[in-house]
């Protein structure tokens, strides 16, 4: 199922924080269309290592190669720009305003009244953003709400269909289901298989093994700073990641 | 609840304070002795266009997340640089017309110095905007004064109170209606003249309907609200917030001039105190208005309301013959009542809207 070229390949990735070696010469890939789950313990350098990818952080060695370029971020909207999108925790969202507010933030679409006067084009806005959550199978009961009153799995799920209309060439989730309920949870895995089945290649963190066996096509799992393991998930077992997390099981 | 009911109790809710406005106003037009009258209705509009535009500058702000104590001695300073162009250039010879406005235009652009440098110490120097205004409360009362000498400014040009007390219409029993201008008339027929439309308020709306549509329907309006409700995601989505927030500083610190040059229009006179007993109130009928200190809600047509209620209020009581003391516990309690309604129903302020 891989094809030749990844869309993101890490090659050698280290940063250190003072004498602290986050993540040390880590090599790692994505293919298009792949689901990677990232696993490892708290301080384990899985964060570190996804926000030199966002471009958070720069790496003190090695290389980052997206769609076959080497990238150099100096601050995370440039990482946006190329189309490398993060869902954080904590949802980049303004919960004052309604769902399609959320969508468009920043990038409003407006039309010209009398001519010369830029005026928001509401139900453009409304309409594109209905199509993109329709897309992705998302069901919210009025655009018009605010984001204030919806739950945390629709928050996420505008968070995703943002990053999504604006032409995401690759996710990042970082702890996506860490907050929400049960069937909240269920309803963002089956969104990341639906993006998946989409082509957009995703990389997940996540603390919950079960989640990440349910959608990750192949699992990287990282201890002290150092990549530990490399398992196709159809080929391995929770037992064998979670001795790998824990450093029970060396390769 | 049924939903109907829920639904109305949502609506009542939600425009609580334009209740109170008409409760108030009926409650006074039938107790209180000459209330009900064209003129005093348009007394209360033209006495509150000064609270009004220091609320409106202020709506922006406080949407943000921030708030401006110095509006009101920007408004005093921007009246003593008005009337002192006024009065020098009409004193060295000027026309009348001309020197009423440059000194107009000097009083409005005086605006853009204390909102830039407030912009910038928030915006840019990340000084909390309470700390940043205050410093810009006292520095531009100081300038008023400095630049005042301490005492009002008179001897302006003799025609300058047309404009700011004069109406769109007029009304003479005997001649009937004419246009901006008072119809010939004998002393005597003075006393029967009716105004119609207030030219202060006049502008004052035009400038609101402006600025009203800008906040509700522009980019620019909705990168207000985002900044307000979550500065991060405004930042994330690319937003330039410290240039925003730049902007908007100016814009209160304008609204505050163009108080001023209303207030210079009205009274014919420059004081570094003109606006001193209009700032909390324009802060008041912000809050009343619905906007939260927090940022991130609030309109202008509710600070319309809410500068309204304050102004009613104070009118009212007065014609009702209460002690004015009074005034200042009604406006208390109904700020207290706004903050409230804010803190324990949200869902009333925060149901969809389009």
């Amino acid at each position: 199922m891989e094809s030749p070229t990844p869309i993101l390949e890490v090659i050698n990735l280290t940063k250190r924080f003072g004498g602290l070696v986050a993540v040390d010469r880590v090599n790692m890939q994505v293919f298009p269309g792949e689901v990677v789950g990232l696993l490892g313990d708290n301080g384990a350098g899985k964060s570190t290592l996804v926000k030199m990818i966002s471009g958070v952080y720069q790496p003190d060695e090695g290389q980052i190669l997206f769609q076959g370029k080497e990238l150099k971020l100096s601050n995370p909207m440039e990482a946006l720009k190329l189309g490398i999108e993060t869902i954080y925790q904590d949802l980049a969202l303004a919960e004052n305003l309604n769902v399609y507010a959320n969508i468009f933030l920043g990038r409003e679409k407006v039309k010209k009244v009398l001519g010369f006067i830029n005026v928001l084009d509401r139900n453009y806005m409304l309409e594109e953003s209905r199509r993109v959550l329709k897309q992705l199978d998302i069901e919210i009961p009025s655009l018009r709400n605010k984001i204030q009153k919806l739950s945390g799995g629709q928050r996420q799920a505008v968070a995703i269909s943002r990053s999504i209309y604006w032409n995401a060439k690759f996710l990042i989730m970082d702890e996506p289901t860490a907050a929400l309920g049960v069937a909240e949870q269920q309803k963002v895995l089956a969104l990341v298989r639906t993006l998946k089945a989409q082509g957009v290649p995703v990389i997940i963190i996540s603390h919950q093994l079960h989640d990440v066996f349910s959608v990750a096509d192949r699992l990287v799992v990282m201890r002290r700073g150092r990549k530990v393991g490399e398992r196709l998930t159809r080929e391995t077992t929770p037992d064998e990641i979670v001795g790998l997390i824990v450093g029970s099981i060396r390769e | 609840m049924k939903s109907g009911l829920r639904r109305f109790l949502i609506r009542v809710g939600r425009n609580w304070a334009l209740l109170f406005l008409i409760l108030m106003l009926t409650y006074f037009s039938i107790f209180g002795l000459g209330f009900f009258s064209l003129k005093n209705y348009q007394n209360i509009l033209v006495a509150s266009t000064t609270t009004l535009m220091l609320a409106a500058g202020e709506t922006f702000v406080i949407i943000t997340g921030g708030i401006d104590l110095s509006v009101g001695y920007v408004m005093g300073a921007a009246t003593v640089i008005a009337a002192l162009v006024m009065r020098d250039l009409y004193n060295s010879g000027v026309s009348e017309s001309l020197s009423i406005l440059l000194g107009c235009l000097a009083g409005l652009f005086s605006g853009i110095i204390p909102g830039s440098i407030n912009g910038f110490l928030i915006a840019r120097l990340k000084v909390p905007p309470f700390i940043a205004t205050l410093g810009m409360f006292g520095v531009a009362h100081g300038a008023g004064l400095i630049l005042s000498g301490g005492f009002p400014v008179v001897n302006l040009p003799p025609s300058l109170g047309f404009i700011g007390n004069g109406y769109i219409f007029y009304y003479l029993p005997e001649k009937g209606f004419s246009f901006l201008q008072r119809p010939e008339m004998e002393r005597t027929e003075v006393r029967n003249l009716v105004g119609i439309i207030p030219i202060p308020a006049v502008i004052a709306a035009i400038v609101l309907i402006i600025f009203g549509f800008i906040l509700a329907q522009t980019r620019f309006g909705q990168h207000t609200y985002a900044i307000g409700g979550n500065v991060d995601a405004a930042l994330r989505a690319g937003i330039s917030v410290s240039r925003h927030l730049m902007i908007i500083y100016i814009i209160s610190s304008m609204f505050a001039a163009l108080g001023g040059v209303l207030y210079v229009l009205r009274f014919t006179t420059g004081s570094s105190l003109a606006g001193e007993a209009r700032m909390l109130d324009s802060i008041a009928a912000v809050v009343i208005g619905g906007a939260s200190l927090f940022g991130g809600t609030g309109n202008l047509k509710g600070t319309v309301i809410g500068t309204l209620i304050i102004a009613t209020l104070e009118t009212g009581l007065v014609i009702l013959g209460v002690q004015p003391f009074y005034q200042f516990f009604a406006v208390g309690i109904i700020i207290i009542i706004a903050v409230l309604i804010d803190q324990f129903f949200p869902e009333m302020i925060y149901e969809d809207e389009s």
